[in-house]
């Protein structure tokens, strides 16, 4: 109606809900609102039909206006200058603009096939007819394939240069946009040339202004809800109350998992401790608890417990131990297990040591302790064997850790060549025991001298250990390997840790069997999976470079110490730099603050729009522009709302805030 | 809470004038508190928890002496909730109107009374046993009369607060904390007002007004309560206000009418003899005939007549106008006209004045509780209703038992250096953390509007701080309050109806009233969580001068989480969700939490992290799936398995900015994707 009003002088305006005329019409849809533009106008007889256009875009007063406006413009123009300079209604409506390129020999039949293009894309496009003269036509450009689209890039030159076998020129509404020159070989192919260009910005229009916000894209949040009606063996672990809490965890040694219902990280970390309860069903003295924090907030806060999931270990007689591993099966197990037995455990005979040492005392544990830590004193060495107490404790669940202080400890003293107090380290990889003296050792650095030993010079990376090998900051040298580890790459490798080479570096290896997302990693390094084994340098720490040694080369000492040699004289090209791109949010939030604005001051028309973005838009406008990587290529018409919502902002701003301004 | 001040109060000045106390005999404490009433006990439990030296000094001989005598016909009406269905005792308390804060469980006033409305007479008990239990030191028996100032440098405020009581004796204060109530009956003067009843010495036994016709003036709970007790057996009951009956269900303000009283509203609207009428009280005049019966008439008639008495010769309205609402004669009028505060104890030297005309009643205070006119005095409990009168529940007790706590709060900071308490968290914990308290806070929810929880990031938004309701009126001056640094940036939690949902003329049942999408959560009318994010500490004039019914000058951002009928906000998509991308926003970061595969692969593909990798993964605490979590990953396209990953790749590394992560088609990948693409449709 408000078009009608607005134009009725200009044209008449019909309604209809007759369905048999508007099947004589033609309509495909009757069932939905459609707007036809009769040209009658260029008709004298009335017996003739007129011609008719039908609107495709949705009715809205905006889009019904620039219909009608490109109805009135007119249907053909014909010029001979530079396509950049042209401007005709369509470009303000946001509409492209093809012009069919003539020449004065076939000016008459491109006229007929320009008319016709142009009636077809009445109301998508302007149509205008191109004629080629000699006069700015000064270069012709060698376009060794022509039969492809080929963009082309104006420069700041006023000669504009049609390659010479173009036929079509398509022109974007957009600024900036460079000119597209088109070689199409009929009408057809221009006109859905057009049609999927302009359909394409429409849609493109519609993902940026409305991706949808309540699709969930946090992985553990969107994973735990899709597994929300499985039912889980719950009973396996004892689930503990306000009222039950203190009594229970008086009464025997508990592991307490503090969880709350309606987090996801906690929901999800609860499946691995079911997992762990299952395992240990029947064959620990550790009874398994867990207390919903959602429901019991005070025990939890008592408890000093304020995030969540936390794993909390209560022995009688200890005070609770705070469980910092991994939150998964593997860890949480071996913190379990480990924890069975007292940390330091005391071990009181010589042949109990050689049975420790060995890994026949503790055979069950040893699975989840590659070292047996064992603590040598003299029986009169209190403070020594309290410093090592301290560590032990420090290490509970880690790592077994044991402690001798007999009389006859000497004999084991002399077997081990340790000057007393000392400690042995027994790797039960590979069967030797290495001696440490301690004396005047704090525990500290007693726990220090224990977890370096805990790190292997070569070891496996995984998803589990990379955090430990990760921290030193050094470049990750790793060699993939699908399966495992070619026993002759392992030990040119050790050769090189042994003659010192690899001292700057931390050295690896990574078997896609056990560790799949290598896959991944390879991917991002490499674009294809390349052939393996492949040994790769990963600096993360220092410009993200990552270097790959040639494939082409076997993995040797020699050949290894070289490259080294070459990349660190700067010779090497890296084949990737890790993006450094910051975590930025994923998607934009709702601006109800500009919802609020639009809907006080009355100009909201329908949904308000609105999305959070648009505040960095206005703050951080420069900014973006220079990070060409942030700057999304936003159609005009999503750009157009936020220059509308901008004013509207500012001049709400101004009403509402008269004493005071913001921003 | 002593009704009876005002009767004392005289008596006990004589006292003091005849037996001056002897100079320097005199008992120093650094907190002395007005009253063992509710507030009174509730602020004594905070200090005493606190290890401070403080006194509360009571005017009868036990404590809660209001709920003795009030309400007349015994039972309260704030409700006592004693199942919801949770076993959260914070959240629980959302709905247990009477009890005070305390850390003994035995406390709670569901042990007291298996009433919904409960007996005063409980209450009584329960105070008691509040005192008792925690050791609380309170003086009984001790009125105090006269509080005045003494200048001296030293005092932690440069003055200290001299008490007498009734027998003369004195009691030196460094902080004076009172917690009265409201004790003296609110009077209208008008010709005739002397043949009204108070409420506070009515008859409370039906019997007594059995066909009798009966005038009420006032139309508040205690006016309703009144009422209902005699609706029964009286001829009819007319009620007179100056204002149209406010119903709390209409206006979500619980000083107003409750329902369980409204029994009258029911009878009159169905027209059955009773009825209620507004008038300015000040206009009228009520006379009283040879018979006893009273007449109502207007003031301005008596002027004419000088002051010749005799009833039969006063015009009344009905003369002129001869279908005039108040025609009949009255039995009995009765005042229920609600009370004030008792002002006469206080010296002028105290500059304790009476607030606007709007909340004459109450003293005059800050949004800290703290006099506006001396340091050091604080109004705590129903006489500081002046801060939210009639918007939300500060001047009961499920409302008072939280500022009464930000009071000590405040004072532990100023006095003994102990900044506002805190938890300290990493950015990871943000929406955990704000979720938490939503769903369960019961401070945030009964004093809407006027406690909120604060959020103080630290540098680079990689941790935060988490305060629990601060008064946020003073927000401006939150920096010096508690002891903590604003610089980087804030976020503040408000519970809020909706902005014109409320009010004694709104149809508040109307069709579309409730919200159900989270795009439209600002349009939320019921009590719903609004988070403010700021970048700098609003000033003193922004929050002065903010915009109108806003709570708060106008933030950087703001956010609703849509109502909840059940006001249970932990929806993963309709209330986590939209939160974590606000959050998001706001911090300009990515807030997901991811898998330790994720991780994994992002250490080794990526120079930067996001939190959560951070914070977790890298500090060996990563969350590893389980095999169930992993299938339901692939499935959703948020995770990859990489064991089936083919030979043929394209680049295609997640992006944080990307909308669908890893959708991209990859090789052997691809049918896995088409898969799940088909599922979600």
């Amino acid at each position: 109606m408000e078009a009608a009003f607005v134009y009725g002088t200009a044209y008449q305006f019909v309604l209809t809900t007759e369905i048999a005329l508007l099947e004589s019409i033609g309509s495909e849809d009757i069932e939905r609102a459609h707007l036809y533009f009769f040209h009658c106008n260029l008709i004298s007889d009335l017996t003739q039909q007129c011609r008719r256009t039908l609107m495709r875009q949705p009715l809205t007063t905006l889009n019904i206006h620039a219909f009608v406006k490109t109805m009135k413009a007119p249907l053909l123009t014909e010029v001979a200058e530079d396509p950049q300079q042209v401007s005709t209604v369509h470009l303000q409506l946001g509409l492209p603009l093809v012009f069919i390129v003539s020449q004065k020999a076939t000016y008459e039949a491109d006229r007929r096939t320009a008319e016709w293009v142009a009636w077809r894309l009445l109301g998508k496009a302007g149509v205008l007819l191109l004629l080629r003269l000699t006069s700015w036509m000064t270069v012709t450009l060698q376009i060794s394939n022509i039969k492809h689209l080929f963009p082309f890039r104006k420069r700041d030159s006023l000669e504009v240069n049609i390659p010479q076998h173009t036929n079509v020129v398509f022109r974007r509404a957009e600024k900036e946009v460079p000119l597209e020159f088109l070689v199409l070989t009929d009408i057809d192919s221009i006109i859905s040339y057009v049609e999927d260009n302009v359909e394409m910005e429409e849609n493109k229009d519609s993902d940026v202004e409305d991706p949808d916000l309540d699709i969930q894209d946090d992985e553990v949040a969107e994973t735990v809800y899709r597994d929300r009606k499985r039912q889980l063996p719950l009973e396996v672990t004892m689930e503990l109350t306000e009222e039950t809490f203190h009594a229970t965890v008086m009464a025997s040694d508990s592991i307490v998992l503090f969880y709350a219902g309606w987090q996801a990280v906690s929901m999800a970390f609860l499946q691995s401790y079911i997992d762990v309860a299952v395992k240990l069903k029947g064959t620990s003295t550790m009874l398994l608890t867990r207390i919903n924090c959602a429901d019991w907030s005070g025990v939890c806060t008592k408890q000093n417990v304020t995030e969540f999931p936390a794993v909390k270990m209560y022995k009688k007689g200890e005070n609770p131990v705070s469980y910092a591993g991994m939150l998964g099966t593997e860890d949480l197990l071996k913190f379990i297990q480990l924890n069975r037995i007292s940390c330091p455990v005391s071990i009181t005979s010589i042949q109990e040591v050689e049975e420790y040492l060995n890994g026949e005392l503790y055979e069950d544990l040893v699975t989840y302790s590659s070292v047996s830590v064992l603590g040598l004193f003299s029986p009169a060495m209190t403070t020594a064997k309290e410093d090592f107490t301290e560590a032990g404790n420090y290490l509970k669940g880690c790592v077994l850790t044991g402690i001798y202080s007999e009389e006859d400890v000497w004999i084991l003293a002399n077997k081990h060549a340790a000057t007393l107090p000392a400690l042995l380290l027994a790797k039960h990889k590979d069967g030797k025991i290495e001696s440490i003296p301690l004396a005047g050792t704090p525990a500290q650095d007693i726990v220090q001298i224990i977890t370096n030993a805990l790190q292997e010079t070569f070891p496996e990376i995984t998803v589990e250990n990379l955090p430990t090998y990760f921290k030193p900051q050094k470049p990750l040298l790793i060699l993939f390997s699908d399966g495992s580890i070619n026993p002759q790459h392992r030990e040119a490798i050790l050769t090189l840790v042994a003659q010192k080479h690899l001292d700057s570096f931390t050295p690896c290896w990574l078997n896609l069997k056990n560790t799949p997302v290598g896959r991944g990693i390879l991917q991002v390094y490499f674009g294809l999976l390349p052939p393996l084994p492949l040994l790769v340098l990963v600096n993360q720490h220092s410009g993200g470079h990552v270097f790959a040694f040639p494939s082409d080369q076997s993995i040797t000492e020699q050949n290894l110490a070289l490259w080294l040699k070459k990349l660190e004289a700067g010779l090497e090209n890296h084949i990737t730099i890790l993006s450094a791109q910051e975590w930025k949010p994923p998607l934009p939030a709702y601006n109800f603050l500009s919802m609020m604005d639009a809907a006080t001051s009355q100009h909201a028309t329908g949904k308000a729009p609105g999305r959070m973005k648009e505040i960095d838009v206005q703050e951080n406008d420069k900014e973006r522009h220079e990070d060409k990587l942030t700057v999304k290529k936003e159609p005009v018409e999503t750009l157009r709302i936020k220059h509308w919502n901008r004013n509207n902002w500012f001049k709400e701003t101004e009403k509402s805030l008269k004493p005071h301004t913001e921003l | 809470m002593g009704l009876s001040a005002a009767l004392w109060g005289p008596l006990g000045l004589l006292l003091s004038l005849a037996l001056p106390p002897a100079v320097g005999a005199h008992t120093h404490r650094d907190y002395c508190v007005l009253g063992a009433g509710p507030a009174g006990l509730q602020v004594a439990a905070f200090l005493h928890h606190a290890g401070r030296d403080y006194e509360v000094f009571e005017r009868t001989p036990a404590p809660g002496s209001f709920f003795m005598r009030y309400p007349r016909h015994r039972k309260l009406i704030s409700i006592n909730k004693r199942y919801t269905g949770k076993n959260n005792a914070e959240f629980n308390l959302r709905h247990d109107w009477n009890s005070l804060l305390s850390h003994d469980p035995r406390l709670v006033f569901r042990h007291y009374s298996r009433a919904y409305f409960p007996d005063a007479g409980d209450m009584v008990r329960y105070l008691r046993d509040f005192a008792d239990r925690l050791g609380l030191h309170v003086r009984y028996n001790t009125n105090i009369v006269h509080v005045t100032l003494k200048k001296d440098w030293q005092a932690w405020n440069s003055h200290y607060f001299i008490l007498t009581n009734q027998k003369g004796q004195v009691y030196q204060c460094s902080v004076l904390l009172v917690a009265t109530g409201l004790s003296v009956p609110n009077l209208v003067d008008f010709p005739g007002s002397e043949y009204a009843e108070g409420y506070e010495s009515v008859s409370v036994d039906p019997e007594d007004f059995v066909g009798q016709n009966v005038l009420i003036l006032g139309r508040g709970n205690s006016a309703f309560e009144t009422a209902e007790n005699i609706l029964g057996v009286t001829n009819f009951i007319h009620m007179l206000s100056r204002s149209r009956v406010r119903l709390s269900w209409a206006t979500h303000y619980v000083g107003d009418l409750r329902a369980i009283n409204n029994g009258l509203l029911d009878t009159y609207q169905l027209k059955s003899l009773d009825g209620l009428l507004e008038s300015d009280l000040r206009d009228l005049a009520i006379v009283k005939d040879a018979k006893g019966k009273f007449h109502i008439t207007l003031g301005f008639f008596l002027e004419e007549t000088n002051a010749s008495r005799s009833a039969d010769a006063i015009p009344l309205p009905q003369d002129d106008n001869d279908n005039f609402a108040m025609r009949v004669a009255y039995d009995r009028v009765i005042r229920c006209l609600g009370w004030k505060f008792d002002f006469s104890i206080f010296n002028q030297s105290l500059r304790l004045s009476s607030g606007s005309e709007f909340s004459k009643k109450y003293p005059l205070i800050r949004a800290s509780y703290e006099s506006k006119g001396t340091r050091g005095l604080f109004i705590l409990g129903t006489a500081s209703h002046s801060v939210d009168y009639r918007k939300s529940a500060g001047g009961f007790i499920h409302g008072f038992r939280y500022t009464v706590r930000a009071v000590h709060r405040l004072l532990e900071h100023r006095h003994h250096g102990i900044p506002w308490p805190c938890t300290e968290h990493p950015t990871t914990q943000l929406t955990n953390s704000i979720i938490r308290r939503v769903n369960e806070a019961s401070g945030l929810y009964q004093m809407f509007g006027v406690l909120a929880d604060v959020i103080l990031l630290k540098e680079n938004a990689t941790a935060f701080e988490y305060l629990e309701e601060f008064p946020m009126q003073m927000l401006a001056q939150l920096e010096t309050l508690t002891g903590r640094t604003a610089k980087h940036g804030l976020f503040i939690i408000n519970m809020e109806y909706g902005k014109n949902f409320s009010g004694p003329d709104k149809d508040v049942f109307f069709h579309d009233r409730s919200v159900g999408h989270t795009e439209d959560a600002w349009q939320s009318n019921f009590l719903h969580p609004v988070i403010y994010y700021y970048r700098h500490l609003p000033t003193e004039q922004e929050v002065r001068f903010r915009p109108a019914h806003w709570p708060l000058p106008r933030p950087t951002a703001i956010h609703h989480i849509v109502e909840d009928f059940l006001t249970d906000w932990t929806a993963p998509v309709g209330h986590i969700l939209p939160l974590r991308r606000f959050l998001e926003n706001c911090l300009d970061t990515d807030l997901r939490s991811f898998y330790a595969e994720s991780c994994f692969l992002f250490t080794l593909t990526r120079q930067k992290l996001p939190p959560f990798c951070q914070q977790g993964y890298l500090r060996k605490q990563g969350l590893v799936y389980t095999k169930s979590l992993q299938q339901h990953g692939v499935e959703s396209g948020l995770l990859r398995d990489y064991a089936t990953m083919g030979q043929v790749l394209e680049d295609s590394s997640r992006q944080p900015g990307d909308q669908e992560p890893v959708n991209q088609p990859l090789g052997t990948g691809h049918l896995i994707h088409l898969d799940s693409n088909k599922e979600e449709l």
